[in-house]
């Protein structure tokens, strides 16, 4: 365990939280410019992990391991949320034939 | 006798509570009976105090009944007064109340709203009674008040006719005028005096502390107050309007009671106007004014109670002359006398109208002198009465005010003598056009016309012989006369007639005099009006019909109505309309639908952000964090 957190350290901790807005920048961009949901989802994945990377990083760096217990939390969680989010969208599937989210711009007034 | 005062108000008041709530179930001769049974009985306890308080003359009973209001050192007992002002006052009220009543079960015989019209006569009276018992302003206030409510409903007791309505409403709103100059006199004679009695505020009237200035402001809102309830210039045009009611109604309260509050009101606070005489002065101006005016009116008007009406204004007017120029006792005796022989042509043009079936244009009548003989002769008595000519009443009445007058000032005399003389004009005219001359009404109400019924006729000739003998009462000293009233009134005038005494009194050449030529006024308007209207038979001319400047003048009123309603009814008119079209539904209501309207407004313009693309969301929110961001950045 030890090794790990000096693994982690062998790299400065700019890196990390740079590497993790690009990730999250990516994530975020992929959300907003892709049209299909299943694609959306995992934009969505990429910026939770880029999260939970530098939630790794810091705990790391600051000798706190609460960071990585809520990096336990985000991953259950994200877990949960895509086998709800992929029954949505298996269901809108079925029934619209397409997973195109422009075509579900119902959702208003 | 005097301790048990609180009945004579509380007998009217059950009479009104019977006749009141037994109105369907009791018949006519029952409720007729209670409305005027009670107001006998009222009167012979009144007699029996009268004649306590003759025999043993003393200054003021007070009569405690009960605690009304307590709060802090404000305190209103409610008790009642009786000295000789007060016990006058309760035999008019019910003496010529009782004979009223009893003329009222003639008169309204056939009328439907039989039992209503006792009930509120004997509220009426109880309210009355009620003001001149008071031994306080605030009771006398409940008083005033309560005579002005039931005069309103009386002036509207045929209120399905829309005009009668708004002559009920005129009266109500011209008395809320005058009354709201009472009730502002009370809240400074309590500041000022720190209590609201009588005897308190009287004995300390000319106490140090008490400015001139302060005591002449409360007896001019006294005045208005009296200006209201009394008639007189500027708020007199409704006591005409008032004729609306039926007339035993004009003749108790617009004639012989309820207008002379206002006289009362100030013949009881004589020592307040006294020890200020320029509210005397202003007195004296309205009063002469308002009997000229009044006067002037009467000449020409055709509707027999209109020419009535016109008359009680003028002599009311005559009475506030007599206040102003401190002849108290005077004013007081007109107020008698004027009782007895107005309520008399009251009822005897009551009488014409009955037996003319509900006719009173006097242009349709005439030569009624052999159908209605009683009416005939007990209103020639209550005429030459009001005209001013010896030996009946309201000479005597008449003559001491005037005499105070040219006491006084010359030009009061002159003025009120010329006012003697258009009253004397205008009460044979209208006697000579009702009774001599040829009949000229329809044939079938020639046919018809009948003298009325004893209940009638034996008022009217109680009232002719007061009316004739009224004067007794108060013969002055140059006549040989004793001056009973003035003695018998003498310790509630005690103050003001100490304060206010000046010089010798006049010497009785120049009395003589004074009577000498207000009665030649009157006779020789008495001889124009027999050559005008008795002898050459002259009618007056139809509504529209040509009449010279000043006939038309006096026949339009002076035009006062249409002034008033030009001068205040108008622009108040203009003012609510501008409130309501402008301020209300473009102000008020424009804020509030404004808002309304805003809000839906904005809501349709946001409602088009919600497009449902997903996408459009996700950027949205994007950017919303994005913002949030900054926000934090710059802020750190």
């Amino acid at each position: 365990m030890q090794d790990i957190v000096k693994t982690i350290q062998g790299v400065p901790l700019n890196h990390y939280i740079l590497l993790s807005a690009i990730i999250f920048s990516i994530g975020v961009t992929g959300v907003l410019i892709r049209r299909n949901a299943i694609v959306i989802f995992m934009s969505v994945e990429l910026m939770l992990n880029a999260v939970n990377l530098l939630l790794t990083a810091f705990s790391a760096f600051s000798n706190d391991p609460a960071g990585q217990v809520f990096v336990f939390f985000i991953m259950a969680l994200a877990a949960a949320e895509v086998a709800v989010g992929l029954a949505i969208i298996v269901m809108i599937y079925r029934n619209t034939n397409t997973i195109d989210i422009n075509v579900m711009n119902r959702l208003k007034w | 006798m005097i301790a048990l005062v609180w009945l004579v108000p509380l007998l009217p008041l059950i009479g009104f509570l019977v006749n009141g709530l037994g109105r369907n179930v009791l018949s006519k001769g029952v409720l007729g009976f209670i409305g005027s049974a009670v107001v006998l009985g009222s009167f012979i306890i009144s007699v029996l105090i009268f004649n306590e308080l003759h025999s043993s003359p003393q200054a003021a009973h007070v009569i405690p009944l009960f605690d009304w209001i307590q709060a802090g050192n404000f305190k209103v007992p409610f008790s009642f007064q009786v000295d000789g002002l007060s016990a006058i006052m309760l035999l008019i009220i019910t003496g010529i109340g009782f004979l009223i009543h009893v003329y009222s079960t003639g008169y309204m015989h056939y009328d439907a709203g039989f039992a209503k019209f006792f009930a509120y006569l004997n509220l009426f009276i109880f309210f009355m009674l009620l003001l001149v018992l008071g031994s306080n302003y605030v009771v006398m206030f409940i008083g005033w008040e309560g005579v002005g409510l039931c005069s309103y409903l009386l002036i509207g007791f045929w209120f399905t006719n829309s005009a009668y309505a708004s002559a009920a409403k005129k009266a109500f709103v011209m008395n809320r005028i005058g009354d709201l100059g009472f009730l502002i006199a009370v809240f400074l004679i309590f500041t000022t005096f720190g209590s609201i009695e009588f005897t308190e505020v009287f004995s300390k009237a000319d106490g140090p502390g008490i400015g001139a200035g302060m005591l002449t402001l409360i007896t001019i809102l006294l005045f208005v107050g009296a200006t209201g309830k009394s008639a007189q210039v500027p708020l007199f045009t409704w006591l005409p309007d008032a004729m609306a009611g039926p007339t035993p109604v004009s003749a108790l309260i617009h004639a012989a009671t309820m207008v002379t509050a206002g006289i009362y009101m100030i013949a009881r606070s004589n020592i307040l106007f006294t020890l200020a005489p320029y509210t005397l002065d202003i007195v004296a101006v309205i009063g002469i004014v308002t009997a000229l005016l009044a006067a002037a009116i009467a000449i020409t008007q055709t509707d027999i109670k209109k020419v009535l009406a016109y008359s009680t204004v003028s002599q009311l007017g005559y009475m506030f002359l007599g206040l102003g120029v401190g002849a108290f006792t005077g004013s007081f005796f007109h107020v008698i006398t004027h009782a007895f022989f107005k309520a008399l042509l009251f009822l005897g043009a009551g009488s014409v109208i009955h037996g003319m079936s509900n006719e009173q244009d006097m242009r349709l009548m005439g030569g009624l002198r052999s159908k209605l003989p009683v009416t005939f002769w007990t209103m020639l008595a209550g005429t030459i009465a009001i005209a001013g000519l010896p030996p009946f009443s309201g000479f005597f009445s008449k003559d001491e005010i005037l005499a105070h007058a040219y006491e006084h000032n010359k030009l009061l005399w002159v003025l009120g003598v010329i006012g003697a003389m258009l009253t004397s004009f205008y009460m044979f005219r209208m006697l000579f056009l009702t009774f001599s001359g040829k009949f000229r009404g329809t044939h079938e109400q020639e046919h018809h016309a009948h003298e009325s019924p004893s209940s009638m006729t034996i008022p009217l000739v109680i009232l002719a012989i007061l009316s004739v003998a009224g004067g007794l009462l108060n013969v002055p000293e140059a006549l040989g006369g004793s001056q009973w009233l003035h003695e018998f009134l003498s310790p509630v005038f005690a103050a003001s007639t100490a304060s206010a005494a000046h010089g010798e009194p006049m010497d009785h050449a120049t009395e003589f005099m004074l009577m000498a030529i207000s009665v030649g006024g009157a006779l020789v308007s008495l001889v124009i009006a027999y050559f005008r209207y008795g002898k050459s038979g002259h009618v007056p001319a139809p509504d529209f019909g040509p009449r010279s400047f000043f006939a038309k003048l006096s026949y339009h009123k002076f035009y006062i109505d249409e002034f008033y309603d030009a001068l205040i009814r108008k622009p108040l008119d203009a003012v609510s309309g501008f409130l309501f079209s402008v301020v209300d539904k473009t102000g008020i209501d424009g804020l509030v639908n404004g808002l309304g309207k805003g809000t839906v407004e904005t809501s349709k313009g946001l409602r088009l952000l919600q497009t449902g693309n997903i996408g459009f969301y996700i950027f949205m929110m994007v950017i919303g964090i994005l913002a949030i961001l900054v926000y934090s950045f710059i802020k750190i």
